[in-house]
């Protein structure tokens, strides 16, 4: 009926015109994602609307590490990978968004005189596939070269066409207006190079939270009379305290290396009054072998007696921990120090985005919610152009690329252990978390493509395509918390300690059919709350029964429980 | 308190405060009594400031003579253990408690004669051997005489009667029979005065090797598979005995290896467990690493935190432990097998064993009075040696093994993963941990029931000695007031119910769909050996090397075991029915109210398992005052009294420590690691290089 495309397609052009129509667009698409999972018998793949089958095979077989061998139907549409299993009870259901998809290649096989044909397939969200099939047939030698130009529409000249997902990263400027009208704050510019934003004022001391990249300084401790300036505009405009403190997530050794490229870090001679720290955080490399490491000891399974020490040998919590470590540091300057910290690493949209994402979410309730959230991810990542396109490699298959980094991912890691140290602080569960991970591989949602505004802007995503929060926001219920408690005002300062620290297993071990978790106790509080808001509403009734019957009580009205109670977020 | 004598004092103690290493604390006047180590502070804590989970015998600065672990003493910064005569005085006193704290006292300002005597007394009080009748249960037990016999639901297992109603409600009177040929303790004095054994077994046979070699009846299965177990004969040197009880042996199970008993499994414990040794051992370096000096120590741990906790080898233990209980119930509900575990004395790891089955298989075990008559049944009449594995009399360190903490770290394992399936918490089991230390309740400090009752009325023949008897640790009342007793209670639990099933299979049914956007079915085929057939042939056929490695070593674990676990593991939960625990390496955790509670580095303020909890239960007084409004019907009268929990009001800042932060943080400042930064040793290469190669040359 609308005819609405996804995935990057173009919206039809009345579509533009009426923001009214399209919100129904999108409305519609999110209930067809939700009902998606529940066309059943068929062996053919449900398919969202604008997609498209490129090839079927049948009698592929999939090698389940957990269950052995399955045979069945395999469909590669210009979205996902499809594979389904009817004869088993309940149909057995592979359901990979090509987006997730890291590597194919083909397997070799020795022959026994077939042209049989095995297909190992990397995702990036910690599994790897692996098909098998015969090659007899002409349709099945299609698989293998299908899944490689739909998984990678970049790297096979897709992108003229009509699968845009991410274009090679063009030198891209900041976006700063919009951070400036959102939070409606004064801010001055320096240079084109080191450019500074103003993320977060504290709203009683003023000081405030500043990211940019590393000054320009040199070899020779060049001193940049611009940067000079703007810091003491920083500092001016915080009056409660004379000082400021910049925070150099790297390492100490490894800004002194950039500065022999004409990088570096503030000498703190001068800026006086000003005081340098560095977070001793690795790059984005490390960051990158370690998750590849992790991946190796949760997939496809488990030595159970060296799992600590497993977790242990991939590093990936301690780089949680210091990450986390670094942004209570910038909190608790702004929130006991009253000083206003600036923030950046090399060039500041990674490291500096996790930092100042993470301080913000210890300091200001607001980001707790899942509104908020939605905001800090908009605002910290996506406009100050955080390189999805580059980091996540989308739609490109040089699997090898050093621009690749699970930067975001890690972020995310973090906001978990946030939340499993403060389980009634936050609106937003850890479904929230996890789909929010899942689309950022999956390219349905225009959210996380490209990377910075300007290119979205060009590419004119907001129009053609849909934004990953409104199908979040239509079904609010889902990715509630239902411990939640507004703990307005309150600072969070999780503990960075190893012994806090937990591995996201729901996340990187979720493959694994023995690490289902047991139904948790969400459950048994989400049916309380909903008792409670039953009763409530009950009780309501009979007040506003009594209160028509008698007349002269009626301005009562105010003390009814109902007003008092906090609101249920259950009901739909 | 009563029965309590005081035995030395010193003056002007300070007690340091572990936070930022500063010499921060109080002064007060350190005492040792013949029941504990308790440091009186000079200022008394403002009313306000009062804990409000408190235990009524033991308070904040309390250490009984049993909880001490280790006494160190600090000469010129060097800690040195303290132990038998002592040539110099130390200037700092630090002690270990076996709940973990660590308490440091300062004697710098204490007069010369007063730190000799009080730390003499103490090390002398707390470390040397004792004789059991000096015990201070006994001192408290004359003093104290508790006439009224408080009618409790735990069922204590020390009459005929309760042995009898338990065989009836497992159903197990068909086949087994409670003897009472052991009273007076004329067969045994390890066996309790009545056990049950299989009918078919002569009462002859039973007293030929005072009860060794017989099986003994713990429980029984819906099935009608039952759980036994025996104490194995030791190893004899002379050929002629142990002739003799193999042949005596082969008698029994003879016996009971025919209808109407289901075919037997015999498992001998001593040799598919660790030994106690290893859990003694596992356990000293485990607790090492909870026993925090200072900041600094907490921190130079966390950075190996990991690999630390790895080699300490408890977890595995724990592990262990939980996985030999699954096997048990696979053979007990899977095969309906009677299984029998074998034991030296069948005191030890069978109590661990069996009774972690029974909470598995049995949810009466997962309810607060049914655990409490578990432990009766299985421990305190199975004769588990407390007083030996706890070395309360401090007599012999070879003895001494946490086996009965090993137990409860396991429940703890099942409670955390399953929460709703138990009627009390966590905290529960840590004051039953606690428990062990306190020497007024006789229930964990005896080795066997003979000992217990002939120390109550064997010797004393006068009149007062037949008077007195001792507290059980079950009655709760006696260490907690009322609003204190709720923290122990599951406000979660929901009791047995009568008809809900299709609900909560729906409500199961839908998580599963929330939690992997791309689906993949979990459900293991009933199928399995045909499809393991078809990969066969596939690998031989079609396949190359690569692909049917993996298939491979994925099919090895493929036995009777793992095919259970699996299977059960794919269905919902029934909160009543059969609890199988997650045992892969994420499944087992550290006990962290246990063992981080004292740490003040590790306290959360507004975190933890408390804000859920308060939540809950803020939701559940909220439900309460809206249902008894609608009872009340006429709503507009009903004044708004929200009657506040004693203790949750305000959560926003409670510590994750909670209800046992007693070491209160004193600033909201954040904690912050101190230890250096490890070293990469393979990853220098990466570290070093850029994020991006930008060329900055260029742009300047």
């Amino acid at each position: 009926l609308y005819g609405h495309k996804i995935f990057c397609k173009p919206l039809g052009s009345p579509l533009k015109s009426s923001s009214e129509h399209y919100l129904l667009v999108v409305l519609d698409f999110c209930q067809a994602l939700r009902d998606g999972n529940k066309l059943a018998q068929m062996e053919e793949a449900p398919l969202f609307p604008g997609e498209s089958i490129k090839a079927i095979a049948k009698d592929v077989m999939y090698i389940c590490p957990f269950m052995g061998a399955v045979s069945g139907t395999l469909t590669v549409t210009d979205f996902k990978m499809y594979f389904k299993n009817v004869e088993r009870d309940p149909h057995f259901v592979l359901d990979v968004p090509l987006g997730v998809i890291s590597r194919v290649e083909k397997i070799g096989v020795q022959s026994h005189g077939d042209n049989s044909c095995g297909i190992e397939i990397v995702c990036k969200d910690m599994r790897n596939l692996r098909l098998a099939y015969k090659q007899e047939e002409q349709s099945r030698l299609e698989i293998f070269e299908n899944l490689v130009t739909q998984a990678f529409p970049l790297s096979n000249g897709l992108v003229s066409t009509e699968m845009r997902r991410g274009l090679p990263a063009s030198v891209c400027r900041l976006l700063e207006s919009w951070l400036i009208s959102h939070l409606n704050l004064r801010h001055s510019q320096t240079g084109e190079d080191s450019c500074s934003v103003l993320s977060w004022i504290h709203p009683e001391s003023q000081a405030t939270i500043t990211r940019c990249s590393q000054p320009l300084v040199g070899p020779n401790d060049k001193r940049c009379k611009e940067d000079e300036k703007y810091l003491q505009t920083i500092m001016d405009a915080n009056a409660q305290s004379h000082k400021l403190i910049i925070f150099d997530a790297r390492q100490n050794s490894v800004a002194d290396t950039n500065k022999a490229k004409g990088g570096g870090y503030e000498n703190e001679s001068a800026y006086p009054n000003a005081e340098l720290v560095f977070l001793e955080i690795h790059n984005i490399h490390v960051m990158r072998e370690s998750l590849r490491k992790l991946k190796e000891i949760v997939y496809p399974s488990i030595d159970e007696a060296r799992w600590l020490s497993n977790v242990d040998s991939t590093h990936w919590l301690e780089y949680i921990r210091m990450l986390l470590a670094g942004a209570v540091r910038i909190a608790d300057k702004i929130e006991s120090g009253k000083t206003s910290v600036v923030v950046h690493c090399s060039d500041g949209w990674d490291r500096t985005a996790q930092l100042t994402s993470l301080a913000m979410l210890m300091l200001d309730s607001y980001y707790r919610t899942i509104k908020g959230f939605e905001a800090l991810i908009e605002k910290e990542w996506i406009s100050f152009g955080h390189r999805f396109a580059m980091r996540v490699g989308h739609g490109d298959d040089d699997h090898a690329d050093a621009d690749r980094s699970p930067i975001f991912l890690q972020f995310l890691d973090c906001v978990w252990q946030m939340t499993k140290q403060f389980p009634a602080a936050f609106e937003f569960n850890e479904l929230f978390l996890i789909t929010i991970l899942d689309h950022l591989y999956s390219c349905l949602f225009g959210t996380f493509l490209y990377n910075c505004e300007q290119e979205r802007l060009k590419e004119e995503i907001s129009t053609k395509t849909v934004s990953l929060w409104s199908y979040i926001n239509s079904q609010l219920d889902e990715f509630a918390n239902p411990f939640y408690v507004n703990y307005e005002n309150h600072v969070l300062y999780p503990v960075a300690s190893l012994n806090h620290l937990e591995l996201w297993v729901n996340y990187y071990v979720r493959w694994n059919p023995r690490m289902r978790p047991q139904m948790p106790i969400h459950q048994n509080l989400k049916e309380l709350l909903a008792i409670r808001a039953e009763l409530q509403k009950k009780v309501e009734d009979l007040q506003h029964e009594a209160a028509t019957r008698s007349i002269s009580s009626s301005s009562d009205r105010g003390s009814s429980p109902s007003h008092s109670a906090t609101p249920v977020r259950t009901s739909v | 308190m009563r029965g309590e004598l005081l035995l030395c004092e010193a003056n002007t103690v300070l007690k340091c405060v572990q936070e930022d290493g500063s010499n921060r604390g109080a002064y007060g006047k350190l005492i040792c009594t013949n029941f504990k180590i308790a440091f009186l502070g000079d200022e008394s804590a403002s009313d306000d400031n009062e804990p409000e989970f408190k235990n009524k015998i033991i308070g904040e600065n309390d250490i009984t003579l049993h909880c001490v672990d280790h006494i160190y003493g600090v000469y010129d910064e060097k800690k040195k253990s303290l132990s038998g005569q002592l040539k110099k005085y130390p200037e700092k006193l630090i002690i270990y408690c076996k709940d973990l704290r660590v308490f440091h006292f300062c004697l710098r300002y204490t007069k010369e004669e007063e730190v000799k005597r009080i730390v003499s007394g103490i090390v002398h009080h707390s470390q040397t051997p004792k004789l059991l009748k000096r015990l201070f249960l006994f001192s408290y037990a004359i003093a104290a005489p508790t006439n009224t016999e408080t009618q409790s639901q735990t069922v204590m297992f020390d009459a005929i009667k309760d042995w009898r109603e338990e065989l009836e409600r497992t159903k197990g009177n068909m086949k087994y029979k409670v003897l009472s040929a052991n009273e007076a303790y004329k067969v045994s004095e390890k066996l309790p005065l009545y056990f049950v054994v299989p009918m078919s077994l002569s009462e002859e046979s039973i007293l030929q090797y005072q009860g060794r070699g017989i099986p003994i009846w713990c429980w029984s299965c819906h099935n009608g598979a039952s759980l036994l177990k025996m104490s194995a004969f030791p190893k004899e040197q002379e050929d002629n005995t142990s002739q003799m009880h193999k042949i005596f042996l082969d008698g029994v199970y003879k016996t009971i290896n025919k209808p109407p008993y289901e075919v037997l499994k015999t498992d001998d414990l001593s040799s598919s467990l660790p030994s106690l040794q290893d859990i003694q051992a596992a356990y000293t370096r485990f607790k090492q690493l909870f026993l925090i000096d200072n900041s600094t120590d907490f921190w130079d741990t966390d950075v190996k935190w990991f690999s630390l906790l790895e080699s300490t080898n408890w977890l595995e233990i724990v592990r262990r432990c939980l996985k030999k209980a699954i096997e048990v119930v696979e053979y007990l509900e899977g095969q309906n097998t009677n299984v029998l575990l074998i034991e030296e004395n069948a005191s030890d790891l069978c109590c661990v064993i069996s009774s972690l089955v029974q909470v598995m298989m049995d949810s009466h075990y997962r309810t607060k009075f049914g655990f409490q008559s578990l432990i009766q049944k299985e421990w305190v009449m199975g004769g588990h040696c407390f007083l030996d594995r706890c070395n309360h009399l401090r007599q012999s360190d070879k003895e001494e093994a946490p086996v009965f903490l090993l137990f409860l770290d396991c429940v703890w394992q099942l409670v955390q993963q399953y929460p709703p399936a138990f009627e009390f918490t966590e905290t529960y089991l840590t004051v039953l941990s606690d428990s062990l230390y306190i020497p007024i309740f006789s229930t964990f400090f005896f080795n066997s029931p003979h000992q217990k009752d002939t120390n109550v009325s064997g010797e004393g023949h006068n009149a007062q000695s037949s008077h007195f008897r001792f507290l059980t640790v079950w009655d709760w009342s006696v260490q907690f007031e009322p609003k204190a007793q709720v923290l122990l209670n599951n406000p979660l639990y929901v009791e047995k119910p009568k008809l809900d099933k299709s609900q909560r299979k729906t409500t199961r049914f839908k998580h599963q769909r929330q939690l992997s956007l791309p689906l993949t079915q979990t459900k293991s085929s009933p199928k399995r050996g045909f499809f393991r057939e078809e990969t066969d042939h596939f690998i031989k056929n079609i396949l190359g090397k690569r692909i049917s490695k993996l298939i491979n070593s994925s099919d090895e674990l493929h036995n009777n075991f793992t095919e259970f676990y699996d299977s059960w593991h794919c269905k919902p939960v029934d909160f009543h029915g059969l609890l199988l625990p997650h045992i892969e390496g994420p499944g087992i955790k550290v006990w962290a109210q246990r063992y981080l509670r004292w740490i003040p580095e590790a306290q959360l303020l507004g975190g933890g398992t408390v804000a859920t909890a308060t939540k809950i239960l803020d939701v559940i007084e909220e439900v309460q005052s809206l249902q008894k409004k609608m009872d009340e019907k006429h709503s507009l009268t009903v004044p708004q009294s929200r009657e506040a929990l004693p203790m949750l009001r305000n959560s926003a800042r409670l510590s994750s420590l909670f209800p046992f932060a007693l070491l209160q943080r004193h600033s909201l400042k954040p904690v912050l690691p101190t230890s250096t930064w490890k070293d990469l040793e393979d990853e220098d290469d990466l570290a070093k290089r850029d994020d991006e190669f930008v060329d900055l040359s260029e742009v300047i």
